[in-house]
């Protein structure tokens, strides 16, 4: 048999053949169908009464509510109370309510293993290949045909590995090599092919870290982006209750053909900060500092989890947030806000003045009340500045590291975290 | 299918296409805001059977369909771009909206009018006199856009009596 990269081993064992090559359309199982309550039930629930489907296998779906938390519209309530008449009535296998977002909900429950094939209804969706498993995001529609065969048709990707030699530096964090991928690759760099990361300093990324590279495949253009499984993705599946089962097996063929290998020096690298409106526009912190911010946001499934908050903490710790600037911060995920809890970070938080939001995906999809006014200028812990996409058209977003969002909020302007580290979260 | 052109640039992401504050909206609502932060005239002047013409990476961002849908509902007859985010061009053609790959697209104007061939893979222009290729889809999209996407699909193996299915 030809040798072959980890995608497309996964893909080849999800369509039941011995191997698979890129370019060709295959129908590949799913193992797991992760929905939540905006493209979920009130999207796919219609579809599959009009095909007359029952859902193929409601012990493989897990539905997150997520987006429209707090319900605090009429629509939002209708939608968030259907969310969860759907799953009592399917009998879904999995049903996480208020618990948090979605991409760090499903694998905190030891849901994703090394080897899985799972698709999510939603483009972060990716944040899965952390654990090895080839995770993408897919519309409503094609979710509701999932839901109803328990496949979908599939262009073999290519690969388009990323090398990072070396170590990341103190203040220098896995949402810094994604900024820098997107400025220097593009949004479209990924291809949508299978994007695999690579090299010493991936290997040295815990967990948490890892899902934020995986997850911001989606800005790189990447159907999924997996970081090939090991001793540390072993553990953290067993910690969440799972089985990380034959790892080892789940790893591309030394001779694999790749489309592209990119090589890239992670001591070199600095705190980036993408500058509205694209991630694309991503570089150095040195050419944005001193930009005013009004508000700093730390939030969502790319920057609230508690490796996140770590980092945030250790930038803020007996600092607070400058006058002026509105310091606000949403967990991830009730369990990680727990251990937050626990652990006093978020003492440290709120005494640098921040306000903690509720643990979904809010401001980061344009949701809810806390959207930016006009005219404001936000630092941002997510993965997308798009225009109007977080607040008013108006409203200008850099996204960056928790450690500069953290910097920045100090300072009141964009700044450089490397001055502000403590060390107390190492 | 023939009609007019609305062109817009590089990286025409969901957001502009679905804005995220109106998601909650019915479509036929949510559609009047399509390409509003980009050309606020687009929804009122798009008649069945446009053609939206982008650049680059067109349809990037969220996973939310309604950013194709949103087309569909306004009539768009197909979109052309140079290159179409992953997500997007599935959901396109998961809805049955034609997305024509086409490294030339960049040479259409506002207004031109065109014609399009799926099958064949031309684009002729009948206000330029050119006539642009692209590669067709693969067959087996083809027959989803020739169903009118993934469910009408589905429906043909769901919903077909008895005889049909033995068949």
């Amino acid at each position: 048999m030809s040798a072959m990269t980890l995608a497309e081993k996964i893909v080849a064992r999800a369509s039941g053949r011995a191997s698979v090559t890129p370019g060709e359309i295959v129908t590949a199982r799913v193992d797991l169908a992760m929905i939540h309550d905006s493209g979920g039930p009130r999207r796919v629930g219609p579809i599959l009464k009009r095909l007359g489907a029952p859902i193929w296998d409601p012990s493989r779906v897990a539905l997150v509510i997520d987006h429209y938390l707090p319900a605090d519209d009429p629509e939002s309530a209708a939608i968030v109370d259907g969310a969860r008449r759907y799953a009592a009535a399917e009998k879904l296998g999995h049903f996480f309510d208020g618990e948090g977002i979605c991409h760090v909900v499903v694998p905190e429950r030891g849901l994703l293993r090394p080897g899985m094939f799972v698709v999510g209804g939603d483009s972060h969706s990716p944040t899965g290949g952390a654990f090895g498993a080839y995770m993408f995001g897919v519309g409503a529609t094609e979710m509701a045909g999932v839901l109803a065969t328990g496949e979908l048709w599939l262009e073999v990707p290519g690969t388009v590995r990323i090398e990072w030699t070396g170590r990341l530096a103190p203040g220098v964090s896995a949402k810094d090599i994604m900024l820098f991928l997107c400025g220097r690759l593009g949004m479209d760099g990924g291809r949508y092919q299978a994007v695999e990361y690579v090299g010493e300093a991936i290997r040295a990324l815990p967990m948490q870290e890892r899902m934020t590279l995986a997850n911001m495949t989606a800005e790189l253009g990447g159907q999924t982006g997996l970081v090939p499984p090991d001793a540390v993705t072993a553990a953290a599946v067993a910690a969440a209750g799972g089985d990380a089962g034959d790892w080892a097996r789940w790893a591309s063929d030394a001779d694999a053909p790749v489309l592209e290998h990119h090589v890239f020096d992670a001591s070199e690298l600095s705190p980036q900060v993408a500058a509205p409106h694209s991630p694309a526009n991503a570089r150095s912190v040195a050419e944005t500092i001193g930009r005013h911010v009004d508000i700093a946001y730390i939030g969502a499934c790319t920057g609230a989890k508690l490796a996140d908050l770590h980092m945030a903490a250790d930038v803020l710790r007996g600092h607070r947030a400058a006058a002026g600037v509105t310091l606000l911060v949403a967990p991830a995920s009730r369990h990680d806000q727990a251990r937050a809890e626990a652990d006093g970070t978020l003492a440290v938080l709120r005494a640098a003045g921040a306000e903690l939001l509720p643990n979904a995906c809010g401001i980061c999809a344009g949701y809810g009340t806390a959207r930016f006014g006009e005219n404001v200028t936000a630092i941002s812990t997510t993965a997308r500045n798009f225009r109007g996409r977080m607040g008013a058209d108006s409203s200008q977003v850099y996204l960056a590291s928790p450690y500069t969002v953290a910097a920045s909020a100090i300072e009141g302007r964009i700044a450089d975290p490397r001055p502000h580290l403590s060390g107390a979260s190492r | 299918m023939s009609g007019r052109a609305f062109v817009f640039g590089d990286d025409v992401d969901t957001d502009v296409l679905a804005p995220g504050r109106y998601m909650r909206l019915p479509i036929a609502e949510l559609a009047r805001h399509c390409l509003e932060a980009l050309d606020p005239a687009f929804a009122a002047e798009v008649r069945p059977g446009d053609i939206v013409v982008g650049g680059r990476n067109f349809g990037l961002g969220s996973s939310r369909e309604q950013a194709a849908e949103a087309l569909k509902a306004l009539g768009v007859a197909a979109v052309v771009a140079r290159s179409f985010a992953g997500i997007f061009h599935r959901n396109a053609i998961n809805l049955g909206l034609p997305v024509v790959a086409c490294a030339e697209a960049g040479c259409i104007a506002a207004g031109d009018r065109l014609t399009l061939d799926l099958a064949a893979g031309t684009l002729v222009n009948a206000t330029t006199g050119e006539t642009l290729t692209f590669r067709p889809l693969a067959p087996v999209l083809m027959t989803l856009i020739a169903d009118g996407g993934l469910v009408p699909h589905l429906e043909k193996r769901f919903r077909a009596p008895t005889t049909e299915r033995s068949a």
